[in-house]
């Protein structure tokens, strides 16, 4: 009996090595934005086609796009659009667009701010609301933790050094930072489009602010016409092998929508 | 009972020690050995010495002082435990000696009821109901306060069921004696049985200690997560546990190491509590009969 499973399990570890034709080992390295999002779309694609393992490392944008050009990694992850001195040999495909707005409670008076008026808040050179139109009432200005995609995405639109900062809070998730505006009229706070979109049409009482003139939606995300939005790109070799356009053709298609939007990114068409 | 059972549950036994052991010394080697690239980088001076926490991936572009977040989980703690603890041991000296014994069950279920809450669900609680309140009274809400606030909820329980439990042990002679010699309730509350039931006490308080220090979830709702030794209770602070949950998931090369740090240092504080309850248990096990 014991004899007759350990033959069974043998037979199996055998077939499973015969054949290295189909078992495929993809690098994947770069931005740290994106590598949560891979890491789903990854677990998706090898359950589907068991043969693949797909190895996902950290390590910035600029990494990833110099490893996949180099060869070094199959595909590189970025969350910036390439420079033109990168654009050379590697081929580059959208896979998703990140947008940031700025939220205030449903019931603040204000109905938008000016890039300085932003800046202002967040160093805490403007510290009530009547400052900025509003109501005479305390800012409560929320900040985002350290390494977050949204942190990132912010200080460096608007040039604000990390130790420039001057919250009065700091939040991690969505979660947490949706729940603190939405029960503090006079808090204020930067986030993804995608997750604050999806509350408010839940009936949480918060607000998108639009930005220079334009609407905060994933619409404008997608369209990339948002000014506080970023693509987030795969970038691949121009000479990449047959399971590599397999995968990219695979993350690129409707399939990941839903994955895409768990991580409150918006998908492009 | 035959001996070739003995022999068999003993080596299971032995083998359940082995592992329950192992893992905690598998987990504490673990965080020393992700700990080490960054004191090698860092080395330990400068978690306490850095200009403030703007932790970057390599050592050289950013600051790591931890200071203010260890002075944070101590705050957050000692006022969790002062608050607490009179209640806790208040809520068992009524059970065991004033409360008749039907309100005293229904006290006890309502108290173990507590001690089921998940955290999440305080912190909830806190950052929906607690914190708006505070919020009206001193913005920015989220602050020590709060945070203090919902540990003692949360710890409560502990100490409750344990002075309960401690003062139940006691032998029913110390009371029937003070109650001979005429002493009202109280003063035998006082005089005998809470002294006698002091190292039961004491370790349910240092027991909830290491809870409250532990305790992630809940004090990152609510405590505003801003890195500074706060000047007033309303001023939010940010403790150890809340930092390694708010970074961990992006951190890289030397942050993520230095939230190992973080981790070890926690480790140490609940170390030290362990060794204080060892110590309180020797010097009063003669004491108890």
């Amino acid at each position: 009996m014991n004899q007759k499973v350990f033959a069974l399990l043998l037979a199996g570890l055998m077939s499973s090595c015969s054949a290295p034709d189909d078992r495929v080992r993809l690098e994947v390295t770069g931005s740290s934005t994106i590598a949560p999002l891979m890491s789903e779309m990854a677990k998706r694609y090898e359950s589907r086609y068991p043969g693949v393992r797909i190895d996902i490392q950290t390590g910035g944008s600029s990494r990833g796009i110099a490893d996949a050009a180099s060869g070094v990694a199959d595909i590189g992850m970025s969350s910036r659009a390439l420079k033109d001195s990168e654009k050379g040999e590697v081929v580059s495909y959208r896979l998703a667009m990140d947008g940031v707005a700025l939220v205030v409670h449903a019931d603040n008076p204000v109905k938008s701010l000016s890039d300085e008026q932003i800046v202002g808040i967040y160093t805490g050179a403007i510290e009530n609301w009547k400052e900025v139109g509003g109501r005479e009432a305390p800012i409560n200005c929320i900040n985002r933790a350290e390494g977050r995609s949204e942190l990132e995405l912010f200080q460096g639109f608007f040039g604000i050094a990390p130790a420039a900062f001057q919250p009065d809070m700091i939040a991690g998730e969505n979660q947490h930072g949706l729940k603190t505006v939405a029960s503090d009229e006079n808090a204020i706070i930067y986030l993804s489009i995608g997750a604050s979109e999806y509350e408010v049409l839940n009936g949480t009482p918060i607000k998108l602010l639009p930005m220079r003139g334009v609407e905060a939606s994933a619409e404008m995300v997608a369209a990339g016409t948002f000014p506080l939005s970023r693509p987030l790109i795969l970038i691949v070799s121009s000479e990449s092998s047959a399971p590599v356009k397999r995968f990219i053709d695979y993350v690129l298609s409707s399939e990941v929508h839903d994955l895409i939007r768990q991580q409150s990114y918006v998908p492009v068409q | 009972m035959d001996s070739s059972g003995d022999r068999w549950l003993l080596w299971v036994l032995r083998g359940s020690a082995v592992i329950a052991g192992g893992v905690t010394l598998l987990v504490i080697l673990f965080l020393v050995a992700a700990s080490v690239p960054a004191f090698q980088h860092l080395g330990v001076v400068r978690f306490f010495t850095d200009a403030s926490w703007h932790p970057a991936e390599y050592a050289a572009e950013g600051t790591f002082n931890l200071w203010p977040m260890l002075v944070g989980s101590l705050l957050v703690t000692a006022g969790a435990v002062l608050i607490a603890a009179p209640l806790g041991v208040g809520a068992a000296v009524f059970c065991q000696y004033y409360a008749p014994g039907a309100v005293a069950a229904t006290y006890r279920r309502a108290i173990e009821l507590l001690a089921g809450i998940p955290s999440v669900v305080f912190g909830f609680w806190g950052l929906i109901v607690l914190v708006p309140m505070i919020n009206q009274w001193h913005p920015p809400g989220q602050s020590l306060l709060a945070a203090v606030l919902i540990l003692s909820l949360m710890i409560l329980p502990t100490i409750a069921m344990i002075s309960d439990a401690s003062m139940a042990q006691l032998p029913d002679e110390y009371r029937f004696s003070a109650e001979a010699l005429g002493l009202t309730r109280w003063a035998t509350v006082r005089g005998v049985m809470l002294p006698a039931a002091a190292p039961g006490v004491l370790t349910g308080l240092i027991l909830a200690t290491g809870r409250a220090i532990g305790e992630t979830l809940a004090v990152l709702m609510v405590c505003g997560n801003i890195v500074q030794i706060p000047t007033s209770a309303f001023e939010p602070v940010r403790t150890l546990t809340a930092n390694i949950a708010l970074e961990m998931a992006y951190a890289a090369g030397d942050h993520r190491a230095s939230l190992f740090v973080t981790g070890l240092i926690l480790t140490f504080i609940v170390v030290a509590l362990v060794f204080i309850v060892e110590k309180i248990n020797r010097r009063f096990s003669s004491l108890i009969p």
